[in-house]
């Protein structure tokens, strides 16, 4: 077991790569009440088309598997494991999400039985026939209470606009359709490949001992038999650099239109450390002209194309990126206009060294602020992982960042290409 | 478990709250302001949050202000009224880094607790009125808000619950207020209402974190002054209307999924000895995944994506939410009366209850472990005018029995069935 202190930050990890491939992340919190265990793999949305564990070619799942396969881990033959987590005190849930799915709880008691609990449910699926069709009736429900949401909507709208072939296109919870096609095979095609230990991470926060919570954790994996397993092969189509269309007009009824600006990132290949200075950077950029003390919000506010309801949002993944831009607005055209016009404008723009020093602060603030949240450690943990990039490194590298690197980024930043724009609005 | 300590100080007509705490990396700062509900004033505070928002005397713009937030180390300050009870309650929020953790910085909190008590004392105004401007623009910002609650259809409904269940009670009010009462509203009458605020609300003051109680004491004093007011401790007399026959309302837009909500009188709320009943009682009928409504209504019968209630505790409410196919409203609303019926009948078991009791408790303690959570426990104190600490909270509903509930479960009176359906739905004649 592995030991890493972070003096600076007052946090200690324990770390250990289990024998079958599991990674397994322990930060005792003693002063919390609360555990916060989370059972994530590398698995989402996008991941369509894979050569499955042990066979020679690649297949092609229905869309929204990844989310499927999510509802029905909870469910046993003969019980539910949200009583199993409920009789311990534990509240469990779990979410699917374009890269990930994860398996989670949070309990101030029972701990090592409910994280045996976590990892158990997780690797010991139950998939009938008759269990499989049940479950379709509770995902159209949740999919039509999605199609009445027009943030949501505006969402995905966005994103289909961006991205031309990437499935990170299609709606992560697939659509009626296509879960009505959804079999208990598909299920156990997905699960044996992508629930490998080898392509999954346990995290456990909160208030326990990390010596004997890594005993039970390898003890538990030591008596489980898995196939062995060389990295999956996944298959993404070819995404064009430009955006997939200029515009995407979605009519539903609204009292306020909504129109959201997308920004597409160029999908090249990046090592870990471009990786990390990108995704802040882009962070840094996006609220520093676009946060309330932003000159481009004040633009936008000033000229009263926007409310309350502004807001923004970026994500980096491994092979594919985006930002968003968007409010409910009764000028939708205009707004978008505008909008386009300011981020054309930072081609030729560059940042002030007071206003760089000031960006660092606020980076560095929100991400203490954010750390009091064992949910947020967990989860930001594992997503920087996969990218062999250390959490608790990341404020020191934040302070590294020189004025010249930020103003190379805010260049480079905006294509014309790369931008797209949804709107919402009542016919 | 980690005992809470809350120290209260009484000066400069503020009730200060310190809660030092090692959990978090941030030092929390809180004011609320409490007033009565009523329709009166109810948009100007709605409104006012809005206002104040938007820049201070030395910082009179909202690119000033927010400049100067990010210069703190990323800041986060938040201005919003919510309705708890009868009461309106204005909630100054501000989240700061706590300087401990990042080297050679150690003016955050010295800086953070100036800019805070000029926030709520020292406005951007001039000849007794706020900037025209701002307060046009903010009225529609409000505005645009009240409208768009029809886009979030949860929240919809359980207004339009609200409105029929609580017809003629100050709870019935809406927390953002009214669009034809924007009109009245000027510069110069909402400074006014303003003044008065700030002289006759109760004020309570909540600090958060890892600090040094001494000097923040000090500094909050120096700082913030609204000598001894003469605070109106009186708030209003709870109403809680009779009704004999439940009511039913079924209104119908161009929707995919309805919405069934269920109001219910619980005749019992925070002040009552039975108010730890209700806590239980709600976890099992509708509290948690584990409840009568998410297993009967969503596993056993598919019926829902979600099924879940909740208690508006300082006023006695308990309401059902649920999510359901236009087609089913007669057998979702059948299920959740029969589960109703069965918490009245006692039809638990001791393992449920204990089971349930567990994870109210773990939820207790897990809001704790949130700065912003723990602040607004400590308050329901102050809203319900009955000193219950933390500890003691846990242990009463630890203490509750299966006859407490069903005691409790029999004070319980159906109020109103609401359902938003898709047009041409449901038909209920």
């Amino acid at each position: 077991m592995n030991e890493q202190t972070y003096e600076a930050i007052a946090e200690t990890i324990y770390s250990e790569k289990l024998d079958n491939g599991l990674n397994v992340f322990l930060l005792p919190k003693r002063e919390m009440a609360k555990t916060y265990g989370l059972f994530s793999t590398n698995y989402g949305s996008i991941d369509q088309t894979f050569v499955p564990i042990g066979k020679e070619d690649k297949v092609n799942v229905p869309e929204g598997v990844a989310h499927f396969l999510e509802h029905k881990l909870f469910e046993k033959e003969d019980r539910d494991v949200f009583a199993d987590f409920g009789r311990q005190g534990a509240s469990p849930n779990a979410y699917t999400s374009f890269t990930k799915t994860a398996y989670l709880f949070s309990a101030t008691n029972h701990i090592e039985k409910n994280v045996e609990t976590l990892i158990d449910f997780v690797q010991d699926p139950y998939f009938s026939e008759q269990s499989v069709e049940k479950e379709k009736g509770i995902i159209a429900q949740e999919i039509k209470m999605y199609d009445d949401q027009p943030d949501w909507q505006s969402f995905m709208g966005t994103i289909k606009a961006i991205f031309k072939n990437h499935p990170v296109n299609i709606d992560i919870a697939g659509t009626v359709d296509s879960i009505n096609s959804i079999t208990k095979d598909d299920l156990y095609t997905c699960y044996n490949t992508f629930y490998h230990p080898e392509n999954m991470t346990l995290f456990i926060a909160g208030n326990f001992d990390a010596e004997s919570m890594m005993d039970l954790i390898r003890n538990n994996q030591q008596s489980k038999d898995f196939e062995k397993m060389d990295t999956i092969e996944r298959e993404f189509p070819e995404e064009p650099t430009k955006v997939a269309t200029k515009e995407n007009k979605i009519i539903m009824p609204v009292s306020i239109p909504k129109c959201t600006i997308g920004i597409k990132d160029s999908a090249s290949e990046l090592t870990k450390e471009e990786f990390l200075k990108k995704d802040l950077l882009q962070g840094m950029v996006l609220d520093f002209y676009f946060s309330k003390g932003g000159e481009f919000y004040q633009e936008l506010y000033n000229g009263e194309f926007i409310d309350a309801s502004f807001h923004f949002e970026t994500n980096l993944e491994r092979n594919f990126g985006y930002t968003l831009i968007g409010s409910n607005t009764e000028q939708p055209d205009q707004f978008a206009d505008k909008v386009k016009e300011l981020l054309l404008k930072t081609n030729t723009a560059s940042l002030s060294d007071e206003d760089f020093e000031r960006m660092k602060k606020k980076k560095i603030g929100q991400l203490l602020r954010a750390m009091n949240s064992l949910e947020f450690i967990a989860n930001k943990y594992i997503h920087y992982n996969t990218m062999e990039i250390d959490l608790f490194d990341v404020i020191p590298s934040i302070q590294k960042l020189t004025l010249q690197e930020a103003n190379e980024f805010v260049q480079n930043w905006i294509k014309e290409d790369q931008l797209t724009v949804c709107t919402i609005a009542a016919e | 478990m980690n005992k809470v300590e809350e120290k209260i100080v009484k000066k400069n007509g503020l009730n200060m709250h310190f809660i030092q705490s090692n959990k978090f990396k941030t030092i929390n700062i809180v004011a609320k302001l409490r007033a009565p509900l009523n329709r009166e004033t109810i948009t100007k505070r709605a409104l006012l949050p809005y206002i104040l928002k938007q820049g201070t005397k030395s910082y009179p713009s909202r690119q000033e202000l927010q400049l100067k937030l990010d210069e703190l180390y990323g800041a986060v300050l938040s201005i919003d009224g919510s309705k708890k009870g009868e009461s309106h309650i204005i909630s100054f929020r501000m989240e700061l880094a706590n300087q401990k953790f990042i080297p050679k910085e150690s003016s955050i909190i010295d800086e953070g607790i100036k800019l805070f008590g000029e926030l709520l004392f020292k406005p951007n105004s001039s000849n007794n009125a706020f900037e025209k401007d701002i307060v046009n623009r903010e009225k529609n910002t409000l505005n645009q808000k009240i409208n768009a609650i029809q886009d979030d259809k949860m929240s919809y409904a359980n207004m339009r619950l609200i409105d029929e269940m609580c017809e003629g009670e100050a709870y019935q009010l809406h927390v953002h207020g009214y669009e034809e009462d924007l009109n009245n509203l000027t510069a110069e009458n909402l400074y006014e209402y303003y003044k008065k605020m700030l002289s006759e609300d109760q004020l309570d003051i909540y600090i958060v974190g890892d600090f040094d109680e001494q000097e923040v004491a000090e500094k909050i004093t120096t700082t913030m002054d609204r000598g001894e007011t003469s605070t109106s401790e009186k708030q209003n007399i709870l109403e809680s209307k009779q009704q004999s026959d439940p009511k039913e309302v079924i209104e119908k837009q161009n929707i995919q999924q309805a919405k069934l909500h269920i109001g219910y009188r619980t005749n019992a709320t925070y002040k009552d000895e039975d108010y730890f009943a209700l806590h239980v009682f709600n976890g099992i009928f509708g509290g948690f995944p584990s409840s009568k409504l998410f297993i009967n209504v969503r596993e056993k019968n598919s019926l829902a994506y979600y099924a879940a209630s909740r208690i508006e505790s300082q006023k006695g409410l308990l309401l059902v939410l649920s999510g359901i196919a236009p087609d089913d409203f007669e057998k979702a609303k059948d299920i959740i009366k029969l589960q109703m019926t069965a918490m009245k009948d006692g039809d638990f078991t001791e393992t449920e209850l204990n089971e349930t009791k567990e994870l109210i408790v773990n939820q207790l303690l897990e809001t704790m472990d949130h700065p912003q959570g723990l602040i607004e426990l400590l308050y329901q104190q102050v809203l319900g005018d009955k000193e219950l600490p933390p500890e003691k909270l846990i242990e009463s509903i630890k203490k509750v029995t299966k006859e407490d509930v069903t005691k409790l479960a029999d004070k319980i009176d159906e109020d109103t069935v609401y359902l938003l359906t898709s047009e041409g739905g449901v038909s209920n004649e």
